[in-house]
């Protein structure tokens, strides 16, 4: 793009880029031989490949604590993430909507109240709303992760939408409106098929982000049989002797395989919303 | 361009989710953690005003408040920097006619993906433990084998590598900002006879300042508050070497549930980031372009 560089210079970058791609996915590589491994295998030797392949390391490992297995984890996991990841892309739809097309008195106020909030650590509202949801008698469910999606508590999605929509034509909805549409059909019907790459986006990034989660899963979820995978993960890890690293990365690879699978599936639309997000401020 | 819009209230109906969000959420959580932080309040039982008592006891009698305090700087100080020049060299280097740049940005991306995830502070673990796979890897090219985990000058470093090791959201960023720059800036430089480190200088980095601020303020903003890895990989140990300030907040109020005091310390963390945000944010002007390209 800039100008044509010397073969040599080249040919270094491609050296440098494969190089740290072996270095940056080397931990994974070896996460997923491991998985394969015996147990006496996997830390005396270097191959990323097993040697002899062992498969048990996935059934055992499955088992999880004795009482609850992965699959519990696993379903535990999905019950908090989808509807989480379903109530933040319709909020952020529609507030993002809200502040993009409407005159209302306070909207600069708000709006920069909106932003400023991105910037709120969550650990200094972590312990009134642990009290607050503790009196609503939802500790130790999933609630504490769906309500506020749906009230919007994600800022950064809602400016994204914002931004969004701000760069759509103003000119879809005015024909619309002369049509005699009202404003919540303009927005079902003209804007919303629009807006495809960034509620995946917004998707993408609320489904990995609350998948991932651990303090707050820590704070809420209490009882064993609610444990999403990654206080699953943890105990396991805590209570198995020591010895059976295999099975513990079987299930660590097996707990990050959806996310991957999402980002994989939705990294078209992903990549695009990032690149017109993160640049119209 | 919204200006022949009607004033009305019909907006408010599309925003009222966060409003209420907001108010019941985020808001009054806020008051509340502002009143809390001046009682005793232990989670059962009342919450009864002590005054400055929770400030004046971490400063005078809570050792590992400066402890925790200190360890979180030095964090933030080496995670952040490593983590944004990093992403801003390889951004560099892909933005220049890369055969195979989507695939190298997926890879790079993978980890950014995964690196908040329990299964990764797992791996850590295994990787960098007394008989892992990295000082085996060190043996090999004849390096002693370093105690990563347990050496309490090395431990914070380790735990580090896991933010750096996701650098990919902040190169993503990168990436797409150096597309911005007009072609034109770089031709007009060229013609002028301006060599590569120049044009770097005085067009590439100028452009890219406005993102720079970006991550810089959300990546600081994230790093004081790290939570998983030191927990999950050395549990704030040895010697309290990687005792970030998350680690601390989660003891105070999660584990000997002192709401009150667990609070105060949530608004000193807070007033921290306040105070290196808005210093980011008024050292930028000195070093922000906001050209009319972007």
């Amino acid at each position: 793009m800039i100008n044509k560089k010397h073969p040599i210079s080249k040919i270094l970058s491609y050296v440098f880029l494969i190089v740290l791609a072996y270095i940056m996915t080397y931990p994974l590589l070896w996460m997923i031989g491991a998985a394969f491994k015996s147990n006496d295998e996997i830390f005396s030797t270097l191959g990323l490949f097993p040697k002899n392949p062992v498969f048990g390391a996935f059934s055992e490992g499955w088992k999880g604590t004795g009482q609850y297995g992965f699959d519990r984890f696993l379903t535990n996991t999905f019950l908090m993430v989808l509807p989480t990841v379903v109530f933040t892309a319709l909020s952020s739809t529609l507030v993002g909507y809200g502040f993009a097309r409407f005159q209302f008195p306070f909207k600069k106020t708000l709006f920069l109240i909106m932003l400023s909030t991105m910037m709120l650590p969550a650990t200094v509202i972590i312990i009134p709303r642990y009290i607050f949801f503790k009196k609503l008698g939802w500790l130790d469910s999933y609630l504490p992760f769906i309500i506020p999606a749906l009230l919007g508590c994600f800022p950064f999605f809602n400016f994204m939408m914002v931004q969004f929509f701000r760069g759509l034509p103003l000119e879809l909805d005015e024909s619309a409106k002369l049509d005699g549409c009202n404003s919540f059909v303009i927005l079902k019907d003209i804007l919303l098929p629009l807006c495809k790459s960034a509620i995946f986006s917004v998707i993408v990034f609320q489904f990995v982000w609350t998948w991932n989660d651990f303090m707050n899963v820590l704070i809420y979820i209490s009882s064993v049989a609610k444990y999403p995978v990654a206080l699953g993960l943890r105990m396991t890890m805590d209570i198995s002797t020591e010895f059976n690293w295999n099975q513990i990365m079987a299930m660590s690879l097996v707990s990050i395989f959806p996310p991957i699978l999402l980002f994989f599936t939705a990294q078209k639309y992903f990549v695009e919303g990032i690149a017109t997000t993160g640049m119209k401020n | 361009m919204l200006k022949h819009k009607k004033y009305s209230f019909e907006g408010y109906l599309y925003i009222l989710p966060w409003l209420l969000g907001f108010l019941l959420l985020q808001f009054v959580p806020l008051i509340n953690s502002f009143w809390y932080s001046f009682t005793d309040f232990q989670l059962l039982g009342d919450a009864k005003f002590i005054g400055l008592q929770n400030y004046k006891k971490m400063f005078v009698s809570d050792p590992t408040f400066l402890k925790s305090l200190s360890v979180t700087f030095y964090y933030v100080l080496i995670a952040v920097p490593c983590k944004i020049a990093f992403a801003l060299v390889i951004a560099l280097i892909l933005n220049q006619r890369i055969r195979g740049i989507n695939f190298f940005r997926t890879l790079y991306y993978i980890p950014s993906i995964l690196g908040g995830s329990v299964a990764i502070s797992v791996l850590w673990k295994y990787l960098f433990m007394n008989q892992g796979i990295i000082n085996n890897l060190l043996s090999v090219v004849g390096i002693p084998g370093q105690d990563w985990l347990g050496n309490p000058n090395l431990a914070l470093g380790t735990i580090s590598l896991v933010t750096v090791w996701q650098f990919g959201s902040s190169m993503l960023l990168f990436l797409a900002g150096l597309k911005q720059i007009p072609e034109c800036l770089y031709e007009a430089a060229r013609i002028d006879g301006a060599g590569k480190m120049k044009i770097f200088w005085k067009i590439t980095l100028p452009g890219l300042s406005p993102i720079v601020l970006f991550n810089l303020i959300m990546q600081m903003i994230n790093a004081f508050q790290e939570f998983t890895p030191a927990f999950v990989i050395t549990q704030g140990g040895p010697l309290k070497s990687t005792y970030l300030y998350g680690l601390m907040l989660y003891d105070q109020g999660f584990k000997f549930f002192k709401m009150g005091y667990s609070s105060a310390l949530s608004w000193i963390l807070f007033a921290i980031i306040l105070f290196f945000t808005s210093l980011t944010f008024k050292s930028s002007q000195s070093w922000v372009h906001y050209g009319d390209t972007l």
